[in-house]
């Protein structure tokens, strides 16, 4: 057994910013007792945001508005880029257009059950509260959302809910989303507001006395490692899902910000709450270098099946229908194939593992429309999901409007992240996370259409409020320059750690560690944890970890445009961030959400909660390499959704 | 398959380039035309050559990263972004010609990744409505008759991976330009600015070097999200209104 | 506001769009003129007579013609000057050519610009021969167009030239008519078509129109 996991615990985790009081009242009176920054005072504070996306870009844009100076960063050569953009179902909002029985209180009700009870309540019925003026917001800046012949505007159901409350732009929702709030941004970047930084990438955090002050960052183009100073810093950098390296993220998205902070001191909450998505395009080969999701809205029209029998290999249209299982539809009655994501992603597991999954490998499941053609007709299909079967046709060459789509689970979106206050403010002062970089919205599991609700109330709504208390109670700093100390620790550290990638001259690709760790991870912390499995993942990352510095080969110099070196670099933090949460999934002996262990199931293979011992958040406090983590707890209290085991049946 | 790939190769902005020619082996017709190249990188850093630098990210055809110019054609023979092409639309033995977008507003940084950031200064001009957060009203306010907003959507579309300009024999960023004017001009959102938008954003177009619209027609065939031709001319007809109402006042 | 138009690449095009349709309205009406010689001498020159007493007695003797020439110098030469500027900005927009070449636009695009230049080359040479007489092969009689026409398309050179740039027209018009269109946002979907026929309709009765007189003059019709 590793020392790695023999981690004590510590003090818990208390989150002093929520108030008292009742649910619906305590986002008004946090933002009553926050104090302000006189706006003339504004200009003066300057504030680093890191990250583009959904939360990052309407925090920019937001906090520029209110008169902040605004340093903005992205790795991509574009603020439009962020991977927010490739988002596609829809945006929550509690609007109640349907008059279908929604509501703010429905709304928090299913997103902390569809999170397995693992949620913050008082952060959640926020993100419900602010749900309905994200639309507003975005309709008034131009998103184009799909709407009614009467002009008004239209929703779908996603699922885990009963509503339609689902608004979205066809099948590009986090797109128009985004390119919303990169516009809002490239107005304040014209204002000279935002002072924007595309190209750059952020490799640590700057903390001097207890507070962050600023990052270090590394110009892409030119490699040069620069130091920027501010009063506050933002992280809005996405989530770590590409520690499984095949994810439905981009191909550059990255664990580098969260994970640097957390060496810096910002605990690391729920590490192991990854989120796997039902209905992503089946891998084809060793060659895959990233997996494309299909939207979760299909599910809405398509019914998901497998053949009743082991092995066989018929083609889906010599499979006469009562020959079909369309399990979904069977274990589930209620919700059918509108169960919740992580239900419908083990459930394809189970199927595939009992030898009756499709296509190559037996890796994938049917999800077919030939119903939805016949009732709907082929070109309401079209008009509804033309652009995601085209994308389907171009990836797998088969035409989905004749053949049933392939289908399989891959990683998606990580719940956890770093541990976050009701202001979003991590364990260090001065940094916040918002976004997927935090953990504090969906508990175990996210429904769908949530994270862009959740990006976007961070970003517009929720930061740009609390950030103001910080501010208004710490006495702005200016720069401190490179020559001070923590700074100059700081910047050797990230040269050396560079230098190093680039002296070792080995024999393996940073792709092929990159590779071999996401694939450790995909066996052992996937849709199907165990001890035995998890203890084994852990014994064998140090090993990797250790291989990767003695052979890692990364070519050319850290002085110009180096695409490997930024790749081994982000692999070095996979390499750590992976050996958290297989800790973390191995201490949580529970099953809930997208966290399922073997050791806590019902009988009949649902996910079992073991709510006594494990009601609360996980916040890991880093204590160096390798070396054992301190757990700090923060209890879950619930106050108005009572616990109660899942069921969808 | 069995490929040979004569690639553009520039070690730095200032530095001079030249094609080079690789062998790659092995190529399965599944793979995506940036998977290719990934087999191709792998085994350059192997060898300890520079892998050939692209740009790329979510490899699902809507960030609009990647730029290729393949065999002439932006983004490759299909209508699709360079990393939805796949290598089942090439034949075993063939030579690909793989070349950055070209134009003189789209400096080349390395090999084959140019800096675009022009795109991000024709937005900041005009490409906005301006409703800062909190001062919106509420969203069923203002009905927007269906056909407006699906022309609207139409337009807003555009990934902004430059290949109408990589494909212009003038280098002109007309399609990118129009398809963000049309998408807000014709939302009662975006009324207000509605002037403004159209001169500031082709005044900001014309600065940033690109050329001139003689209606080839090359960048419509180039996108890969469809945007139509016609989209210019809506641009055109914008334009000259709000020129005619700028000229009034 | 003619700031904002000449400064801006748009207004350029709206100067070349406007200046073209007006070249080809005169066009229309010079070709129309021009088949009045399969109606014999004495109503071809009594034509090319009554173009210069045009408008009296408001106008001064050959005054409408005057002003005709000078709104055609106007649009000729803001025509050519904008497409000057225009082909020198596109050719600096556009330094570096593909190693991989391919030839796509439709040949009327790609001729624009070198038919443009052909098309301001005849003029000059038109003018100089039918107008001034200054090139004209044989003694240029003024007032007898009749005989001054038959003599240029007597000669092998005078044939050569107007038939290379009467084609140069030809495609000159098919695009830049619906390219113009587009210009000054006449545009759409729906409207696409018809406009892409009118600008080949009117491609094609002007070359045919415009080519009858030498072809005429050649197969001894007209003598």
């Amino acid at each position: 057994m590793s020392t790695y996991a023999d981690y004590v615990t510590g003090e818990p985790v208390v989150d002093g910013k929520a108030p008292e009081g009742p649910i619906g009242e305590r986002w008004d009176t946090r933002r009553f007792e926050a104090k302000l920054v006189n706006p003339a005072n504004r200009r003066k504070h300057t504030v680093i945001v890191v990250g583009t996306g959904l939360a990052g870009g309407s925090a920019g844009a937001t906090l520029a508005e209110q008169g902040y100076h605004v340093v903005q960063f992205c790795y991509q050569d574009s603020p439009r880029r962020a991977h927010s953009i490739a988002a596609q179902g829809g945006i929550n909002a509690a609007k109640n257009y349907r008059n279908d029985g929604d509501s703010v209180h429905r709304l928090f009700y299913d997103t902390v059950k569809g999170g397995d009870f693992r949620a913050r309540e008082s952060n959640v019925h926020r993100l419900a509260q602010i749900s309905v003026e994200i639309i507003d917001q975005c309709v008034a800046q131009g998103v184009p959302f799909a709407r009614e012949y009467g002009g008004l505007l239209d929703t779908r159901s996603f699922g885990g809910v009963q509503v339609s409350r689902t608004f979205y732009a066809r099948g590009q929702t986090g797109q128009q989303l985004l390119l919303g709030a990169y516009q809002a941004l490239s107005r304040q970047i014209a204002a000279g507001n935002v002072e924007m930084r595309p190209r750059t990438e952020m490799l640590d955090l700057i903390v001097i006395d207890g507070r962050a002050r600023g990052i270090v960052a590394r110009d892409l183009i030119t490699g040069r490692i620069d130091t920027y100073f501010a009063d506050a810093v933002v992280l809005a950098s996405g989530g770590y899902g590409n520690v499984f390296y095949l994810s439905t993220n981009a191909m550059n998205s990255n664990a580098t910000a969260v994970w640097r902070a957390h060496r810096r001191g910002a605990l690391f909450a729920n590490p192991c709450f990854t989120q796997i998505h039902p209905t992503c395009i089946p891998r084809t080969g060793e060659h895959q270098s990233k997996l494309t999701l299909m939207s979760e809205s299909l599910r809405n029209d398509g019914r998901i099946w497998v053949p009743e029998a082991k092995g066989d290999t018929r083609p889906a249209d010599r499979i006469p229908e009562d020959e079909r299982d369309y399990y979904l539809e069977r274990i589930y009655p209620s919700f059918g194939n509108l169960v919740p994501r992580d239900i419908a992603s083990r459930a394809a597991k189970n199927v595939c593992d009992e030898g009756r999954g499709v296509g190559p490998g037996g890796q994938g499941v049917y999800l077919d429309f030939a119903d939805a053609i016949a009732r709907m007709g082929r070109k309401a299909v079209e008009a509804k999901y033309g652009n995601l079967f085209d994308m389907y046709q171009r990836i797998t060459d088969e035409d989905p409007y004749e053949v049933p789509m392939r289908i399989y689970p891959a990683v998606h979106y990580t719940m956890g992240g770093l541990w976050v206050d009701y202001d979003l403010q991590t364990t260090v002062p001065g940094l916040f996370a918002i976004g997927e970089a935090n953990f504090s919205d969906h508990g175990a599991n996210r429904l769908g259409a949530s994270a862009l609700m959740q990006g976007l109330a961070d970003g517009y709504f929720v930061l740009p409020a609390t950030i103001n208390d910080y501010l208004a109670r710490h006495p702005r700093q200016g720069d401190t320059g490179r020559q001070h100390p923590v700074v100059q620790e700081v910047l050797a550290e990230t040269e050396d750690r560079l230098n190093l990638l680039l002296a070792v001259d080995g024999d393996r690709t940073p792709d092929s560690f990159h590779r071999e760790v996401g694939e450790l991870m995909w066996e052992f912390c996937g849709m199907a944890r165990t001890d035995s499995g998890l203890r084994k993942a852990l014994e064998r990352i140090p090993q990797i970890r250790e291989e990767f510095w003695r052979r890692i080969k990364v070519p050319g110099t850290g002085e110009e445009f180096n695409q490997s070196l930024e790749k081994a670099n982000r692999v070095v933090d996979y390499l750590e961030l992976a050996e958290l949460m297989c800790l973390d999934a191995l201490h949580r002996a529970e099953s809930c959400g997208g966290h399922f262990r073997e050791e806590s199931q019902t009988p009949d293979g649902e996910a079992e909660r073991r709510d006594e011992e494990f009601t609360y958040a996980a916040a890991w406090e880093f204590t160096g390499t390798g070396t054992a983590p301190v757990l700090h707890r923060e209890d879950l209290v619930f106050e108005y959704v009572h616990p109660t085991q899942r069921s969808y049946a | 398959m069995k490929l040979t790939l004569r690639v553009w190769r520039q070690r730095a902005a200032d530095a001079d380039g030249a094609m080079s020619t690789y062998d790659v082996d092995g190529i399965s017709p599944d793979m995506s035309f940036l998977e290719m190249l990934d087999t191709l990188n792998e085994e350059l850093i192997l060898r300890g050559e520079d892998p050939v630098a692209f740009d790329h990210d979510c490899r699902e055809g809507i960030c609009g990263a990647c730029s290729l110019v393949i065999n002439g054609d932006a983004h490759g023979p299909e209508r699709t972004t360079t990393c939805q092409l796949h290598m089942r639309s090439f034949a075993d033995g063939d030579t690909i010609d793989v070349e950055p977008w070209r134009a003189s507003a789209f400096p080349v940084i390395k090999d084959l990744v140019v800096d675009r950031s022009a795109f991000d200064r024709i937005i900041q001009a005009g490409g906005y409505i301006t409703a800062p957060t909190g001062a919106a009203p509420e969203a069923h306010a203002t009905a927007v008759p269906k056909p407006d907003a699906d022309f609207a959507f139409e337009h807003a579309e555009c990934i902004g991976c430059g290949a109408c300009v990589a494909a212009c024999p003038n280098g002109a960023a007309m399609l990118f330009t129009s398809a963000k004017i049309n998408h807000l001009n014709v939302l009662p959102q975006g009324a207000p600015e509605r002037e403004t938008r159209v001169l500031d954003m082709v005044e900001r177009m014309d600065d940033e070097g690109f050329g001139g619209c003689t209606l080839a027609g090359e960048c419509a065939t180039a996108c890969p999200k469809g945007i139509p031709l016609v989209s210019i001319t809506s641009m055109n007809k914008e334009w000259l209104r709000a020129a005619r109402k700028a000229g009034k006042r | 506001m003619p700031r904002t138009v000449w400064d801006s690449t748009l207004g350029k095009k709206t100067v070349m769009a406007v200046s073209g349709l007006i070249m080809l309205a005169y066009l229309v009406v010079h070709m129309l003129g021009n088949l009045k010689i399969f109606f014999g001498s004495d109503e071809f020159n009594g034509y090319a007579h009554w173009l210069r007493t045009l408008g009296e007695p408001f106008l001064h003797y050959e005054w409408a013609l005057w002003i005709t020439r000078v709104a055609l110098v106007v649009a000729v030469v803001a025509h050519a000057t904008a497409a000057y500027q225009l082909s020198r900005r596109d050719l600096r927009a556009r330094p570096a050519k593909y190693v991989h070449k391919k030839r796509r636009a439709s040949y009327a695009t790609r001729t624009m610009r070198w038919g443009g230049v052909i098309l301001g080359l005849f003029i000059v040479w038109h003018i100089l021969d039918l107008t001034t007489g200054t090139l004209h092969p044989g003694g240029f009689q003024s007032g007898h167009p009749y005989q001054n026409v038959i003599d240029t398309f007597s000669t092998w050179y005078g044939n050569v030239v107007y038939l290379v740039a009467v084609l140069a027209l030809g495609l000159h018009i098919r695009h830049g008519f619906w390219s113009a269109a587009q210009t000054l946002g006449a545009g759409s979907r729906t409207r696409d078509r018809a406009l892409k026929t009118t600008a080949n309709l009117l491609a094609l009765v002007l070359t045919v129109g415009f080519v009858s007189v030498p072809v005429a003059v050649m197969t001894g019709v007209v003598s």
